[in-house]
């Protein structure tokens, strides 16, 4: 019994950065309709600057994670004007692509400028900070994870569905033209989804580096968070939360159980049975269109 | 200040299709102006043009706005200055319900009291709209879309309302009904510049009226002397002159538009 609610605990944990991953490729699909592949190495670019702010230039914690977040909110945007608008009748095949190849120039760049082994990242709160109820073991960490997830989740809701600009993001998704006829700035608006998109992943590979901390860190993370996206439907932010979660706990469960070499894989396995049966995603409503 | 909209000698290309050979006509502040023609002809490019919605189009020609050239200017900016635009086949936001476009309709605006009132202002015009206010436009029959396409034109409180086939699809009440509307906007103050396959409804509200054929005018005039034209009659209103010489009338009157 304890063995099981310890098991369920610790997918809630995992499930909560993988959340976050996927809130993040949600938030660009959402506007886009493109899938995000560099978002895990957006996130690790992140949190490598984070490092060098802490260490480097022996910045205190709190400035450094503020000027990180401005710095991922700038790479964002930067990543959208400078690459991804300039791609001339763009269609999803090829700014996926687009997305593998700034996927790999991050990933590069991080492996020569920081090298490959694991490094310490100097967070305030260790990765064995640990609350013990009962029998139960919560790492701190996790707990802030949780936190961050559940919190930027709502704040993303209500924004989308309550203002403006959230509905103009949901519009020029939907409709680009007809989102320039009422006068969005689309370009403006695709630029600041990856802004903000950017700013979550980073908040997830800070809360992941003082685990793991080296060029392949956000590998799992971003996979497993596009997986519950593609099982919350790609657009609904709340079905990304709750599918990252069951993930997470599914995984964990499984390791547990069954087998613990292949715990990663249930995450894949998942994903092609719910595209099978249901390739809207478990959450999503969709309209479908007519014609 | 007499011409709202003044366009000068415009050609537009798709890539290699040369799409408008030359286009000039004025739109008089005040006036509802319509442009007639067959299939193809290039009206849709005409207004699509004007929105700055074909990238680097025109390629030749100038549009002025107020005495002020827009082209080749962004569409939110040419949207900015005052000028409303509702496609051809509706264009909705297929998720966004009724009550999200019409706020959508007000992007730019920063008066909410004058906004809120304009919303009022669309569900009289409309009234199933307001029935449908939580309803997905991409759920709505087509009618209703048109009508949504419109209502959420309005919301910009435009001084140019520019409309593309506003009767494409509708039952006879309703295109009725949309004409209607579309004068007594036009009464309150709108400039209005219509493109319609239905001549007979475009010229009877319309006070001048041209007529397009493969990218060029061939046609200018009042509204009320163009539905009194002769080979306007045939060709577009579908009222037949004696059939007896018809084939030679015809072919003299061809010529005489080019
Ligand atoms: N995107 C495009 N690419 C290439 N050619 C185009 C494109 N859009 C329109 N055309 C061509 O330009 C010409 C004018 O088209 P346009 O849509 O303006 O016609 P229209 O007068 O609005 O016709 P309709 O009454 O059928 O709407 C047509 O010959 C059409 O084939
Ligand atoms: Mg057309």
């Amino acid at each position: 019994m304890i063995d099981l609610i310890q098991m369920i605990v610790n997918g809630i944990a995992v499930g909560s950065s993988y959340a976050l991953m996927g809130l993040a490729m949600v938030i660009i699909y959402k506007t886009s309709e493109v899938p995000n592949f560099a978002q895990g190495e957006m996130a690790l670019i992140s949190s490598f600057f984070a490092m060098m702010l802490l260490t480097s230039f022996n910045m205190s914690v709190y400035p450094a994670f503020v000027l990180t977040f401005v710095f991922a909110v700038i790479l964002g945007c930067f990543l959208e004007f400078a690459i991804l608008r300039r791609a001339k009748e763009p269609n999803v095949l090829g700014m996926i692509v687009i997305t593998i190849g700034i996927e790999m120039i991050l990933l590069g760049f991080v492996s020569w400028k920081f090298g490959a082994e694991q490094k310490t990242m100097p967070f305030p709160i260790g990765p064995y900070d640990s609350f013990i109820i009962g029998d139960i073991f919560i790492s701190k960490l996790e707990v802030l994870t949780l936190v961050a997830a559940l919190l930027l989740m709502s704040v993303l809701y209500l924004f989308f569905k309550y203002s403006k600009l959230g509905l103009a993001m949901k519009a020029t998704q939907q409709n680009s033209v007809a989102a320039q006829i009422v006068g969005i700035r689309t370009n403006r608006i695709l630029m600041m989804t990856w802004g903000i998109s950017s700013l979550v992943g980073a908040v997830a590979g800070l809360l992941i580096s003082p685990t793991i901390m080296h060029p392949f860190m956000m590998w799992d993370p971003m996979l497993k968070g596009f997986a519950a996206a593609v099982m919350g439907g790609m657009t609904s932010l709340p079905g990304v939360v709750i599918a990252a979660y069951m993930l997470g706990i599914i995984e964990n469960l499984f390791g547990g159980y069954i087998s613990i070499e292949f715990k990663t894989v249930v995450a894949f396995v998942i994903i092609v049975f719910v595209l099978c049966v249901r390739p809207s995603g478990l959450f999503a409503r969709h309209y479908v269109k007519k014609v | 200040m007499t011409n709202l909209l003044e366009v000068k000698n415009i050609e537009t290309y798709y890539d290699l299709v040369y799409a408008l050979r030359g286009v000039s006509f004025s739109v008089k502040t005040g006036s509802i102006t319509a442009i007639l023609g067959n299939n193809g002809a290039g009206k849709s490019t005409i207004l699509k043009t004007i929105m700055g919605l074909i990238e680097d189009q025109p390629d030749k020609g100038s549009i002025e706005f107020e005495d002020a050239p827009i082209q080749h200017w962004d569409t939110d900016k040419i949207v900015r200055k005052g000028i409303a635009y509702v496609p051809e086949g509706r264009e909705v936001f297929e998720e966004l319900t009724v009550h999200e476009h019409l706020i959508m309709g007000a992007y730019i605006r920063e008066d909410p009291s004058g906004v809120k009132k304009d919303i009022e202002q669309v569900y009289r015009y409309f009234p199933v709209l307001k029935q449908r206010t939580n309803q997905w436009a991409g759920t709505l029959s087509g009618g209703e879309q048109q009508m949504l396409a419109i209502g959420r034109a309005l919301m910009l409180s435009p001084r140019l309302l520019i409309l593309d086939e506003p009767s494409l699809g509708l039952s006879p009440i309703l295109v009725k009904e949309i004409f209607s509307i579309i004068k007594e906007i036009n009464l309150k103050g709108t400039t209005i510049l219509l493109v319609e396959q239905n001549a007979n409804m475009a010229l009877s509200i319309s006070s001048t009226g041209l007529i397009l054929e493969n990218g060029r005018f061939v046609m200018k005039g009042e509204s009320k002397d163009l539905l009194e034209d002769k080979d306007v009659k045939e060709f577009y209103l579908g009222i037949k002159s004696e059939t007896s010489a018809k084939g030679y009338q015809r072919w003299k009157r061809k010529k005489a538009w080019r």
